[in-house]
């Protein structure tokens, strides 16, 4: 353990995972507002806006996210002169977060139209009888039906999308894989100490998350 | 107990993959009868095997299924005054973490890939060389008036993270902001379009991005090096006499111009003028 003893190691360390759960809260809230809008999207009645959805579902969850990130920095911010910060870091943690909110948010898009899916049709026929327009019905009628059949999905996209964050160290924010390869370099003696810390604080993040989410579906679930 | 064991190994192997394995001392026989050491395999079997690398342009890249630039045609001058022809060179592509264990395991019989010779390397190998003398240095715009490292604060700079020159620049420039990536070759692109002001790294691997075509006339190398990273050639820790003899053939090298070819070839096209071999600073090859 001499290597997390080393003051600098200890603030890196905590640092990489700080960037972690940053990346992690503000993509998961970019992807489920996007996300939600574009299920809304793929349920609706108009053709463009239904096709906009299977577009942007089809397009990103088939893209590796790698392609996806390195995309957001050499071609949003390098080629196109996108740039959110002066701050370097600030920088590459926005193209970051753009970068992960997309992709994620074609996750979050089939979860909540696979909830969608389990509110029984008779409710938007009748919600249509009382005179309710279409955004109406879905507003009031569906989605929160939708939203809580897919809690524990929608926990496990939260998951993913945190160890998912790790991608951003490609293009330069030293979030906690990239301070653990570095840290590997310069300490090849405590390779498994190391591995066993970056490894078993993903786990201590994720388990709870995990057992909250089964915990709050149960809760939520509607009982047909 | 038994599946403990298994997993112990699925996660070693897990581990070491992608790292550098850090080998035992396996003495491999080379050669047969008389000389021992890569003279002897040189005149045995009239072949050889050599580490070079294959991302650095200008110092060894792999185009195809052939090497080229200036490590490859040091290897093939050495290779030549062994008494091997180039067309029974048999080339092997190593990394930095990889170099001292294919050494060490007989993997290659020599290394010539922008090795440094430190004496942390020394204790698992041997040097002959060093056959240049490269530094830090930065590489900048054809047009940027940044003079030196010590222009960089609130600079952006682009190096590979976790390595020296990245480490150094964070040490002795505390204010220059660093950009940093797992290549060098993602740093140029956004040297080319203005988001950073510098790349660092040894000047004589910025000189040969800089000679890659599709960036020709737009890079300049600053041209103040800031450390020194003697060259050298890897071979095993006890073949003395190959260490002696590669040294001899860079001597003669230095002398018949051969050394002046193999520089102008490959990175003199950047337009940097060949380098003075200096043959007094050749290793000793352990001898004390």
């Amino acid at each position: 353990m001499h290597v997390f003893a080393d003051q600098t190691n200890l603030d890196a360390y905590v640092s990489g995972f700080l960037w972690i759960l940053k990346l992690t809260g503000a993509s998961a809230f970019f992807a489920l507002v996007l996300g939600v809008l574009l299920a809304a999207f793929r349920v609706s009645p108009v053709p463009v806006l239904r096709g906009v959805g299977a577009a942007w579902v089809n397009i990103f969850r088939n893209t590796p996210l790698t392609l996806i990130v390195l995309f957001c920095y050499f071609g949003l911010f390098s080629t196109l002169g996108l740039s959110f910060s002066d701050e370097l870091d600030l920088n590459n943690y926005w193209l970051g977060v753009v970068g992960l909110s997309v992709y994620t948010a074609a996750f979050v898009c089939e979860a909540v139209r696979s909830g969608i899916n389990t509110v029984p049709a008779g409710q938007a026929e009748a919600a249509r009888a009382i005179g309710l327009t279409f955004f109406q019905t879905l507003r009031i009628v569906i989605l929160p039906q939708a939203g809580r059949a897919v809690v524990a999905p929608l926990g496990s996209v939260l998951i993913a999308l945190c160890k998912n964050a790790t991608i951003v160290g490609t293009i330069g924010l030293i979030e906690a894989s990239s301070v653990m390869k570095d840290l590997i370099n310069s300490n090849g003696d405590a390779v498994i100490p190391i591995f066993l810390v970056f490894a078993g604080t993903f786990a201590a993040l994720l388990i709870p998350t995990g057992y909250f989410f089964g915990w709050l579906a149960n809760r939520m679930a509607v009982k047909r | 107990m038994r599946m403990k064991r298994v997993a112990a190994v699925a996660m070693a192997a897990a581990l070491s993959f992608g790292m550098a394995a850090c080998g035992g001392d396996s003495d491999g026989e080379s050669g047969g009868s008389g000389a021992k050491g890569i003279v002897g395999k040189a005149q045995n079997q009239k072949k050889l095997v050599i580490g070079v690398k294959a991302d650095q342009p200008g110092l060894g890249l792999q185009t195809g299924s052939t090497y080229e630039g200036f490590d490859v045609e040091i290897a093939k001058i050495i290779a030549k005054g062994l008494g091997v022809e180039a067309g029974s060179i048999e080339w092997k592509t190593t990394v930095s973490a990889n170099r001292e264990p294919f050494i060490q395991q007989g993997t290659v019989d020599l290394v010539v890939a922008t090795y440094t010779i430190n004496d942390e390397r020394k204790q698992k190998i041997s040097f002959a060389g060093p056959y240049f003398i490269a530094g830090q240095d930065l590489l900048v715009k054809a047009d940027s008036t940044l003079a030196g490292p010590e222009g960089l604060d609130g600079k952006t700079v682009c190096s590979v993270t976790g390595s020296t020159p990245a480490k150094r620049i964070q040490t002795e420039h505390p204010k220059a902001k660093l950009q940093q990536f797992d290549s060098y070759s993602k740093c140029l692109p956004l040297l080319e379009n203005g988001q950073v002001d510098a790349v660092t790294t040894d000047d004589i691997i910025l000189a040969g991005y800089a000679a890659q075509e599709q960036y020709a006339g737009k890079f300049k190398v600053v041209g103040k090096p800031f450390s020194t990273e003697p060259y050298g050639i890897g071979l095993k820790k006890d073949d003395k006499d190959g260490c002696e003899k590669v040294n001899e053939i860079l001597k003669a090298a230095a002398s018949d111009g051969s050394y002046k070819a193999a520089w102008d070839s490959t990175l003199g096209k950047s337009g940097k003028a060949a380098p003075e071999l200096d043959t007094t600073k050749l290793t000793n090859c352990g001898s004390v």
